[in-house]
């Protein structure tokens, strides 16, 4: 350490454009709870107030989606199709949507406050939480309405059904480090905000959303070995599982044990790697 | 700046330093193609390359900030004040040298709006709890921030909607409702009208008797007399003078008449 470096320790001050302590770090970014979902509460309400309807908007577009692509999928697969699909859909869509929204808006969740970013100084990560509290709060009405409408599918509630809450812990945790991931990314490669659109339509359509994986490539187990270790696909999975019951969606359980792992690991993962940069973030 | 003038700088001072800069040299790229725009032909990628040329925007500045000082920053354009500045906050990496700070500045400047979607009174709230205030501090000082930035008619508009001097008013109110350890306001005054330009001046010079320390860069020499008790003249990236504002502004613009 040079001598100037030691005096300006000795009265306090640290190095700008050196990396923050980890522990410090996430401190004030917790400490800053309030502006994450004070920030996620408005920015929900900004982009529905223009709109006539308003909230109502956050269950039309999921439900919308649910319908166009359940009759489309169900024509095109006929018979083949999965027992009870429309609850099998439902789930499918509702669920899926909150990673997709983490995917293509986590992206920008750094680039596009760049104004906020170079006027004050706050841990940048409280953008991407801030973005991940948007998308569950955005989901959530929908997912109220899937309960509510499982009923009418003939997926009547049980105890069981209270898994969903550690089944939604995994995956927001999941879909935190995903955020963290993109919002870096972007960062570095701007042009990603073009491309992640494109992917995140790729993984929805891939996903096992709208098919079951097991019957669609029954000839190709390895396949089927690939989706047996990806999370969101588990997610829907364990989803179905809960709420239709072990005899329509019977699944291996081993499920509950990969995801968990996949979950913290992804998430502590993209914690790091968001981390890293911090002072990366704001340049331009 | 060696290590022992250092140390007497700091003994002499009987104040704790706040920022100290150590022969900070800042170098930029930009892109020239060095040609006008119109003759480039249409390219698709943006790979080609491009003449770039190295900009030495700051070369080898130091100096050691106080408690309690308001520093006037002065300069001709592209004298290397704002690049400077942004280093400071770590916007900018510098290519050799080092910043030290007790904390990372928050910035003022002219430019964007915090969040252009949300409404003023939306993003005095978002900016408060940024800087690290809870809610319930907030609450009472929106009020407050409102009436000191004079938007009381505009306040539940987008903040898109808002003038440059809108803009700057509301930053300003914002960031100033903290009492900050570091402080710079980049010719972020300069838009706003006279009546605003002397209550923020107000304002910087209590943050600055409450132990803060302020870097204002601004081109009114009236500005930075009245508010700042030092003053460092940069030309071409490199430290002029530094001392007491009348000193430097009258060496300054004693130089400026001669070059005339």
């Amino acid at each position: 350490m040079s001598e100037i470096a030691s005096i300006a320790q000795a009265n306090g001050l640290h190095r700008i454009g050196a990396r923050p302590h980890l522990w410090p770090y996430l401190k004030s970014a917790w400490e800053r709870r309030d502006f994450i979902s004070t920030m996620a509460r408005f920015k929900i309400r900004s982009r529905l107030e223009r709109n006539r309807l308003g909230v109502i908007w956050l269950i039309i577009t999921p439900v919308l989606d649910a319908i166009f692509y359940g009759v489309i999928f169900a024509l095109l697969m006929g018979r083949d199709r999965p027992g009870g699909y429309g609850a099998f859909v439902m789930i499918g869509v509702f669920i899926f949507h909150f990673f997709t929204g983490c995917l293509t808006h986590g992206a920008v969740s750094i680039t596009g406050h760049r104004s906020m970013v170079q006027t004050l100084s706050f841990p940048r990560i409280t953008l991407p939480f801030e973005q991940v509290v948007e998308e569950f709060f955005s989901c959530l009405p929908s997912w109220i309405l899937l309960v509510v409408a499982l009923p009418i599918f003939g997926h009547m509630p049980n105890v069981r059904w209270l898994l969903i809450i550690p089944l939604m812990v995994f995956f927001t945790l999941f879909n935190t480090g995903i955020t963290l991931l993109v919002a870096r990314l972007t960062v570095h490669i701007r042009d990603l905000t073009q491309f992640l659109p494109f992917i995140s339509r790729v993984l929805f359509f891939s996903s096992g959303v709208l098919f079951d994986v097991d019957k669609l490539f029954a000839s190709y187990p390895w396949v089927i070995t690939i989706y047996d270790f990806y999370p969101p696909y588990q997610v829907l999975e364990l989803a179905r599982n809960i709420f239709m019951g072990d005899e329509i969606r019977p699944i291996d359980n081993l499920y509950w044990i990969v995801l968990p792992i996949a979950a913290v690991i992804t998430f502590i993962g993209g914690l790091l790697f968001f981390w890293v940069a911090e002072e990366r973030y704001g340049r331009d | 700046m060696d290590a022992t003038k250092l140390s007497a700088d700091i003994e002499q001072h009987h104040k704790p330093p706040v920022v100290i800069v150590e022969d900070l040299h800042v170098k930029y790229k930009v892109y020239a193609t060095g040609k006008r725009m119109r003759q480039r032909g249409g390219k698709i990628l943006n790979t080609a390359p491009r003449g770039i040329r190295t900009v030495h925007a700051v070369r080898g500045v130091s100096f050691v900030a106080y408690e309690n000082e308001s520093i006037g920053v002065i300069g001709a354009n592209g004298a290397g004040k704002s690049t400077l500045m942004r280093s400071m906050t770590g916007l900018l990496t510098p290519a050799s040298g080092k910043v030290y700070a007790r904390s990372r500045p928050n910035m003022l400047g002219v430019g964007a709006s915090l969040m252009p979607e949300l409404s003023g009174e939306r993003n005095i709230i978002l900016g408060g709890l940024a800087m690290g205030l809870t809610r319930k501090q907030v609450d009472p000082l929106v009020d407050q921030i409102i009436e000191f930035a004079e938007l009381q008619d505009f306040i539940t508009y987008p903040m898109r909607t808002y003038s440059s001097g809108m803009t700057a008013r509301l930053k300003f109110a914002i960031a100033a409702v903290r009492q900050h350890e570091i402080l710079i306001v980049d010719e972020a005054l300069s838009v706003g009208d006279k009546r605003f330009r002397a209550r923020s001046e107000e304002r910087i010079r209590e943050i600055r008797d409450n132990a803060g320390t302020i870097f204002l860069v601004s081109h009114s020499m009236r500005s930075i007399r009245e508010t700042c008790d030092r003053v460092i003249w940069l030309d071409k990236g490199k430290i002029v003078m530094d001392g007491p504002s009348e000193e430097v502004v009258a060496a300054y613009e004693e130089n400026k008449e001669s070059n005339k």
